[in-house]
């Protein structure tokens, strides 16, 4: 699916795509299925282990109608979904760090998940470098909240190699320095990062306090599709590390050697998953935007403050809203950007035209 | 009650009938820097009302996850001069996570409370007045009382409303504002200017501290004393002077105010942040917009300097009651 979102990406049919690792796959498999999940957004593979499936994620890249996630609102890759416990990813760095630990201490203070669920964030080695990284360890260390830190450590953030990015010991330790159980694990076999979760989810939610996990992984793609990693690193490394060290082979050969797996299984899962993804792909193209006027919703919950008379209408959005509905009444047939554009929005923008002079 | 002892009030009511609230910051537990959580610890207990580590972006960072999952978080932020290290979360995160989400997740349970405006003696970062850099946070609400029952009406409004609200309190009317407020639990409506001196000839608008300045240069205006009698022509003296308290900043009740100054057809907008980028500019440009033909002189500002507030220069940073009497002068007389 990666690979399929990532060429489509270079096609400029979508705008934007990251690539993953498997260090999730072996958490996910660890956590309980309501633990409450806030990513980066390397952290698909959470939900696809929870079962929300390949269309939803299409429909979010597209931005389509079917997107639930943001209502189009959001750059390809930002999913959420309360109803999978995982929450809305933002593009901010770390920002969902503290916010782990506030998520947490609800947790502990609701009668029916106390002592059964934990907030669990994954967050990379260069995101550990912000402040709210500090500000989320040392709040759920000392408040304390049930809090799971899931560092990815893949070497890289964008272009800068670790090396520029901390002095000390990698992550893990800093994780005694706020009083914390801490435990690094190769990222790259997935059953050591599933029982290292396990063991560390048990602690977290028994003890009710945060614990630190540092996945040692390695990058295998590039940043992003916006950056092109072989400007700050040799394509022979990155040859390497897919060849002898990884986590898809090194599983792979574990299956194998148990008599769970053979190269029939293999082609067969090959096939059925390209059909499914190119299926989701092509029904996620064809779809249309949600309505234009979505672009005005969800600013602010419940009523807006004013009761509206006509000539003093003064709703800023609501305002700005018809100011746009008049716009696109004058120009949006005639302005070539807009009139392409329109198109590809359910109902082509006339939900605000047609609203446009009504008393609302 | 003074203002600190209504705010307490409220906050001790949204305890009791919410127990999802919980109460925190940096040290709250004692009864806070400014005695606004005086004995809650003990009444609610330390799982509910609790210190945090000396963080404000954590602060805030877990109040949002908090919020998140439904809870009431009502969080302080010792000072707003300190909510800077917090703007990432506030404007990033806990603005945009209704949007964001496309309605699937909301911060409407939080509440950030910060003590705000001079205090005679606060210098660069005991003085400050943040609400214009939220401004064009859409998504979050900013809410600034003027007094005891305000406070406390204003802020259980607040707290309830399904939105992330920035509560700024004048610190210089802790202790210095009282009166008797309800003992009641009682909401005051947010995004709603409030009418506290009728008039016909123009409009002045403040909210906080200011608002006291300007009740004194009204005064002055009717009745100057011998020393500004000069400055204040006889004709002008008895101009009936429209008194509005804004009381919420974003969403800014344009309506009351845009009513007024159709009626008076002058303007002059009165706060202590500097000049340059404050709020007042955002209501100088849509009133020009929509009482273009109403307004019988330009739109006056009278507001702090566009320097830090310096120590020992604050008497004359601050929009006092003589440079508001002298714009209401100046306006009157266009």
């Amino acid at each position: 699916m990666d690979n399929l979102l990532y060429n489509v990406q270079r096609q400029g049919k979508i705008s934007f795509y990251y690539g993953e690792e498997a260090t999730i796959i072996g958490s996910a498999a660890a956590l309980a299925p309501d633990d409450e999940v806030l990513g980066q957004y390397r952290e698909m593979g959470v939900l696809l282990w929870r079962g929300w499936g390949i269309d939803a994620a299409m429909s979010q890249c597209f931005g389509n109608e079917e997107d639930f996630s943001s209502k189009g609102k959001q750059m390809p890759v930002h999913w959420g979904s309360p109803e999978y416990h995982f929450h809305t990813i933002s593009s901010p760095l770390a920002t969902q760090i503290p916010q782990a630990a506030g998520v947490a201490y609800a947790l502990r203070r609701d009668p029916r998940r106390r002592g059964k669920n934990c907030a669990v964030v994954y967050f990379g080695e260069g995101a550990a470098s912000e402040g709210d990284f500090h500000a989320g360890m040392l709040f759920a260390s000392t408040l304390p909240s049930p809090t799971l830190f899931i560092a990815r450590n893949n070497g890289f953030a964008i272009s800068t190699p670790s090396t520029e990015q901390y002095y000390g010991d990698g992550i893990a330790a800093r994780g005694p320095a706020y009083g914390m159980d801490t435990i690094r694990v190769d990222g790259n076999d997935v059953l050591a990062v599933l029982s290292a979760t396990r063991e560390a989810r048990r602690r977290c939610v028994e003890s009710g306090r945060g614990v630190l996990i540092e996945a040692m992984t390695y990058r295998v793609g590039h940043h992003s599709t916006s950056d092109d990693s072989f400007a700050y690193r040799a394509r022979q490394e990155v040859e390497d590390r897919k060849r002898i060290d990884n986590p898809i082979s090194r599983f792979r050969l574990f299956l194998q050697t148990r008599g769970w797996w053979s190269g029939d299984d293999e082609e067969e899962l090959k096939a059925r998953l390209k059909k499914d993804i190119m299926q989701a792909f092509k029904r996620a193209e064809g779809l249309k935007r949600h309505e234009l006027k979505e672009m005005f919703t969800d600013v602010y919950g419940g009523e807006e403050p004013w009761n509206i008379v006509r000539s003093y209408t003064f709703v800023p959005r609501k305002e700005q809203r018809q100011e746009l509905a008049g716009l696109l009444k004058k120009y949006g047939q005639t302005w070539e950007p807009w009139r392409s554009e329109l198109r590809k929005f359910k109902g082509n923008g006339e939900e605000l035209t047609r609203d446009h002079g009504k008393i609302e | 009650m003074n203002l600190y002892q209504a705010v307490r009030d409220a906050m001790s009511i949204a305890l009791s009938k919410d127990d999802s609230a919980v109460v925190f910051g940096e040290d709250v537990a004692f009864g806070g820097v400014f005695r606004c959580t005086m004995g809650l610890a003990e009444e609610f207990g330390r799982e509910r009302v609790f210190n945090t580590p000396l963080s404000e972006q954590g602060i805030a960072g877990f109040a949002i996850g908090m919020a998140a999952m439904g809870h009431t978080a009502i969080a302080e932020i010792q000072f707003a001069d300190y909510i800077f290290p917090a703007f990432d979360q506030l404007v990033n995160e806990a603005a945009k996570f209704r949007y964001r989400s496309g309605g699937q997740f909301n911060v409407g349970g939080l509440t950030v409370r910060t003590p705000t405006m001079s205090v005679g003696h606060g210098g660069l970062y005991h003085s400050q007045s943040p609400e214009g850099f939220f401004m064009g946070a859409a998504g979050l609400k900013i809410v600034i009382p003027r007094s005891p029952i305000q406070a406390k009406g204003l802020l259980l409004a607040s707290i309830r409303d399904p939105n992330p609200v920035l509560f700024m309190e004048p610190k210089i009317l802790y202790r210095s504002a009282v009166e008797h407020v309800p003992l009641d639990d009682y909401e005051l409506p947010l995004g709603r200017a409030e009418v506290l001196v009728p008039g016909t000839d123009l409009t002045l608008l403040s909210w906080g501290t200011p608002l006291y300045h300007c009740e004194t240069a009204l005064a002055l205006l009717a009745r100057p004393p011998p020393a500004l009698a000069p400055h204040v022509p006889a004709a002008l003296r008895t101009a009936r002077v429209e008194l509005l308290d804004l009381r919420t900043i974003l969403p800014w009740d344009a309506e009351t105010v845009l009513a007024s100054v159709r009626r008076t057809g002058r303007l002059v907008v009165v706060h202590e942040a500097a000049r340059t980028g404050g709020v007042a500019a955002e209501i100088a440009a849509e009133v020009q917009r929509r009482a273009f033909l109403r307004l019988a002189a330009p739109v006056r500002r009278v507001t702090g300097w566009d320097t830090p507030v310096g120590l020992q220069y604050e008497r004359f940073y601050i929009p006092d009651a003589v440079r508001i009497l002298d714009a209401i002068v100046e306006t009157l007389a266009y």
